[in-house]
């Protein structure tokens, strides 16, 4: 009957010996890439997250100084302890950057992508390993030089995230690294993208046909397509943009422009319009490119612990092709106050409700694969379960705004803020802590601490909705976003103690990641070792490969039986039936 | 219906223009269908958590849910996103891109946004706005480059942060922006129109109620001084209006003399 899960001994990688920068730093390792991508995204998020910690502050108690954090900032940031109002700008723009194209993109495509796709489609690397490498010293540069930003004159870019022209046009110096760092970021993902298609395409193992394929690396597979296909646009977007500002150009500066009493000289026959048709030509799109790797992730923990199959596997896997095929054609949903007629706004709201279908279907069967189940509450798993009603808040709240006559009240106030953040907050980072949790002990040999891991599980969940919650209320009672002073007006003013609250939820919240940070590095050497290579009982092909998985990652190519998920088949001794066991 | 029932449980703004109740509605329905799906999935996801977890003797199905309730529940959600779409959003859209009042009937203002204050250009008693141009603009005094050599010009009333609008009275506003992209936005009368440089944008209201003054913000990220790009609109009965407007004609005369 079944073979016993195999217990491979750790093998020797029968290359030629590396010395230390090739095997660590210089790696062409996918899995010593993905390690660094996911090191690297880590501390990202960890920053743009302490930019945000002290923009709360400023929310909370505008105007109020704190004079030592004024003595390390300095006069130009936060003169007297009292924050600038600049300041303020390049807080928010830079956290938004920081978070998305720095923190999430690469910790769930760079990371995860990297060091399970592989893995899971039985691998012994990516297609390309040179220019994996390459990705990710490219993103690397990219996040040194928007770093470097922070300390030109005049400080990192503060025109939000969107970069909006021409605000961004005739903005100070750095923005113009900001467009450099774009340009780095986009050229990184799009060289990864490139290299996730072929490798799905062209290396799954003997046996594993598409439909075999874990949701996971489906999941993979549509985002590097959106990757490939979105980033472009800005990249060409970036450079016009770098022109207007170097070369003289006025690809987004109209006729006529005066800027406090002076005409600006370059000013003439462009469109400010045009830079946000292309920025949000890519920004739909990679909003996906930050949800999709997430579900894929809660797909397998969630199958994994439910000790059953998932429910509609098929139709969870067209939902994401269809996302990926209609996400881009919904992009001008963020532009419906620039003056949209009729015809193009029936166009884009109606997309826009068509594309919140395959979302819900994707939840509804995620919530059915729990029918019947034998849920085991793991750590990875609780943070699993909890994106399902947090995602489910985050896609509800794009209803109101997808809807033009209904956006007219929402649009650019705290609502919208509330939305996208239940959608990457609660919801992709808690599916990235659920993949922590759960391949940990893959990468390491040891599993993380699962005490520590309830007690960040919990805390973190109480203090997002702290922080998310009532700033759905906030957007509703019509607050604007961005605002350095949000007591500047009357109706700002009676809305204060949400404020408040909300800044000490954030607070909160940072202080919940506290024994996350301790569990990492201390079960790194502590952690209760591992017994087995599958210490979950999983199916997919991973948990096949040895602990840690050595260069070219399995002694001998896998080869694939079955459907990814058999948990629980009728008739069997076991619970679980993997992929690379073959059965009588 | 009365406006003042059906969206006291939502915390908006007051709401004093005609169109205004539509959007609410519509964000109200969106809402009863996001509040109606939230709590059927909780109720049904709680219910798993408890009665499927691991337990001593209890063992997970291969197959156990056919959907049929699911599948059943997907079609009305998107039938009730089409109705809502189709029957409320499209039309309330539509009618108020649309059906414009005609400008002989309406006030006429402009709005120009700039860093960071609301400009208003009203045409004066001759209902006729002077000619403008952007290389006459300047910071002593002609903030809108007015050419004064325009006879139209003479009686044209500009103010700065001030909006004055009678009561039922339909108002047409021309929104454009002098340098960044501002957002024209008075909550109270669900007005919000991104003030795009280079374009000229009309936007309509009628205030119905809420005599006196109310904030106008910025909704658009324009640079520093965003949080502080605030007015306010006078809600005016039509004596209060008539005597604001012969008073700021009148000292326009005083000052040409
Ligand atoms: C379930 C379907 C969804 C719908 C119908 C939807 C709809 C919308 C709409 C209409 C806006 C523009 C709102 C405005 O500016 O007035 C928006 C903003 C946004 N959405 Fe969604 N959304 C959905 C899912 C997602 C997902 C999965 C993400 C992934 C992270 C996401 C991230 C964002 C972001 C980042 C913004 C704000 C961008 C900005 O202005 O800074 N949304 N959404
Ligand atoms: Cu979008
Ligand atoms: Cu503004």
């Amino acid at each position: 009957m079944s073979e016993v899960v195999n217990h491979h001994p750790v093998h020797e990688a029968h290359h030629e010996e590396l010395g230390f920068l090739r095997k660590y730093v210089f790696s062409t390792d996918h899995k010593v890439i993905g390690i660094q991508y996911g090191l690297t995204a880590l501390v990202f998020l960890l920053f743009g997250f302490s930019l945000i910690m002290l923009l709360r502050w400023q929310l909370a108690y505008p105007g109020k100084p704190v004079i030592w954090l004024g003595k390390i900032l300095g006069e130009n940031f936060m003169p007297g302890g009292i924050m600038l109002p600049e300041f303020y700008n390049m807080l928010g723009a830079m956290h938004g950057t920081i978070m998305v194209f720095l923190g999430i993109v690469p910790l769930a495509v760079g990371a995860f992508g990297n060091y399970v796709m592989p893995l899971q489609i039985g691998a012994p690397d990516m297609a390309f390993p040179k220019i994996n490498a390459a990705s990710y010293w490219f993103y690397f540069v990219g996040g040194v030089v928007m770093l470097y930003s922070f300390f030109v004159p005049g400080g990192p870019a503060q025109g939000g995230w969107t970069s909006y022209t021409p605000l961004a046009d005739i903005a100070p110096v750095g923005q113009t690294w900001w467009l450099v760092g774009m340009v780095f970021l986009i050229t990184s993902s799009l060289l990864g993208s490139i290299n996730f298609i072929v490798t799905i395409v062209q290396m799954r193992t003997k046996g594993l046909s598409f439909w075999r394929l874990p949701v996971f690396v489906w999941a993979q597979f549509v985002t590097a397509f959106l990757l490939l296909l979105a980033f472009p646009p800005l990249e060409a977007a970036a450079v016009l943009q770098l022109m207007d500002r170097l070369a003289g150009t006025s690809f987004f500066l109209p006729s006529g422009l005066v800027v406090s009493g002076q005409m600006i000289p370059n000013t003439g026959g462009g469109s400010p319009l045009l830079w946000q048709h292309l920025f949000w030509f890519l920004a739909h799109p990679e909003v996906y490119v930050l949800i999709l790797p997430g579900m894929g992730i809660v797909a397998e923990v969630i199958a994994n612990n439910t000790r059953k199959p998932l429910w509609g596997y098929k139709t969870i896997v067209f939902s994401i092709l269809f996302i990926g095929g209609m996400s881009f054609t919904v992009w001008a949903h963020h532009m419906f106050m620039t003056g949209m007629g009729t015809t193009m706004s029936t166009f884009f709201q109606t997309t826009t409700m068509i594309i919140s279908i395959p979302s819900v279907i994707i939840l509804t069967s995620l919530l059915l694969s729990l029918w019947g189940a034998s849920i085991r509450f793991t750590t990875p798993m609780l943070f699993a379960i909890a994106f399902l009603p947090m995602f489910a808040i985050g896609g509800l709240t794009g209803l109101p705004l997808g809807l033009t006559t209904s956006d007219i009240h929402l649009h650019d106030t705290w609502y919208v803020i509330g939305h996208f953040h239940y959608v990457v907050a609660p919801g992709t980072i808690f599916a990235l802590f659920a993949g922590i949790y759960y391949w940990y002990p893959k990468v390491t040999g040891r599993m993380l601490n699962s005490v520590l891991g309830k007690i960040h599980f919990w805390l973190s969940l109480v203090f997002m909705n702290g922080v998310f919650l009532p700033m759905l209320i906030q957007g509703m009672a019509g607050m604007n976003r961005r605002y350095y002073d949000p007591t500047a007006t009357p109706w700002g003013k009676a809305m204060q103690p949400f404020m408040e609250f909300i800044s000490w939820s954030a607070w909160l919240l940072a202080i919940s990641q506290i024994p996350f940070v301790i569990n990492f590095f201390w079960s790194m050497w502590k952690g209760r070792k591992v017994t087995s290579d599958n210490p979950w009982d999983a199916t997919t092909l991973e948990w096949s490969a040895p602990t840690p998985p050595p260069h070219g990652n399995f002694p001998t190519p896998p080869e694939v039986y079955r459907e990814p998920y058999e948990y629980s088949v009728p008739g069997k001794e076991k619970d679980f039936s993997p992929q690379f066991i073959k059965e009588a | 219906m009365n406006p003042g029932t059906w969206r006291d449980w939502l915390p908006y703004p007051p709401n004093l223009s005609e169109h205004g109740p539509g959007v609410d509605q519509l964000n109200t329905y969106v809402h009863y269908l996001m509040f109606v799906m939230f709590i059927a999935w909780a109720i049904y996801f709680v219910y798993c958590l408890i009665h499927f977890r691991k337990r001593e003797g209890h063992k997970a199905v291969y197959n156990p849910a056919k959907g049929k309730l699911a599948k059943v529940s997907e079609v009305g959600v998107i039938l009730a996103e089409a109705i809502l779409l189709i029957a409320l959003s499209m039309p309330a859209w539509a009618a108020y891109k649309k059906n414009f009042p005609s400008r002989e009937e309406a006030l006429n203002v402009r709005v120009i946004g700039e860093q960071f204050a609301w400009n208003f250009h009203y045409p004066g008693n001759d209902g006729v706005f002077g000619r403008t141009d952007p290389k006459l603009m300047n910071n002593t005094g002609n903030s809108l480059g007015i050419d004064m050599s325009d006879p139209h010009a003479k009686d044209d009333i500009i103010t700065l942060n001030e909006f004055h609008v009678p009561l039922n009275k339909p108002v047409i506003v021309d929104i454009s922006s002098k340098d960044v992209i501002h957002s024209f936005t008075i909550n109270v009368l669900r007005v919000k129109q991104d003030a795009v440089p280079g374009m000229v944008i009309p936007i309509h209201f009628k205030a119905v109620s809420g005599v006196g003054a109310h904030e106008i913000t910025c909704a658009q990220l324009c640079g520093l001084g965003h949080y502080r790009m605030q007015g306010f609109v006078y809600i005016d009965t039509s004596e209060q209006y008539a005597q604001w407007h012969a008073q700021k004609e009148s000292e326009l005369q005083g000052a040409s003399q």
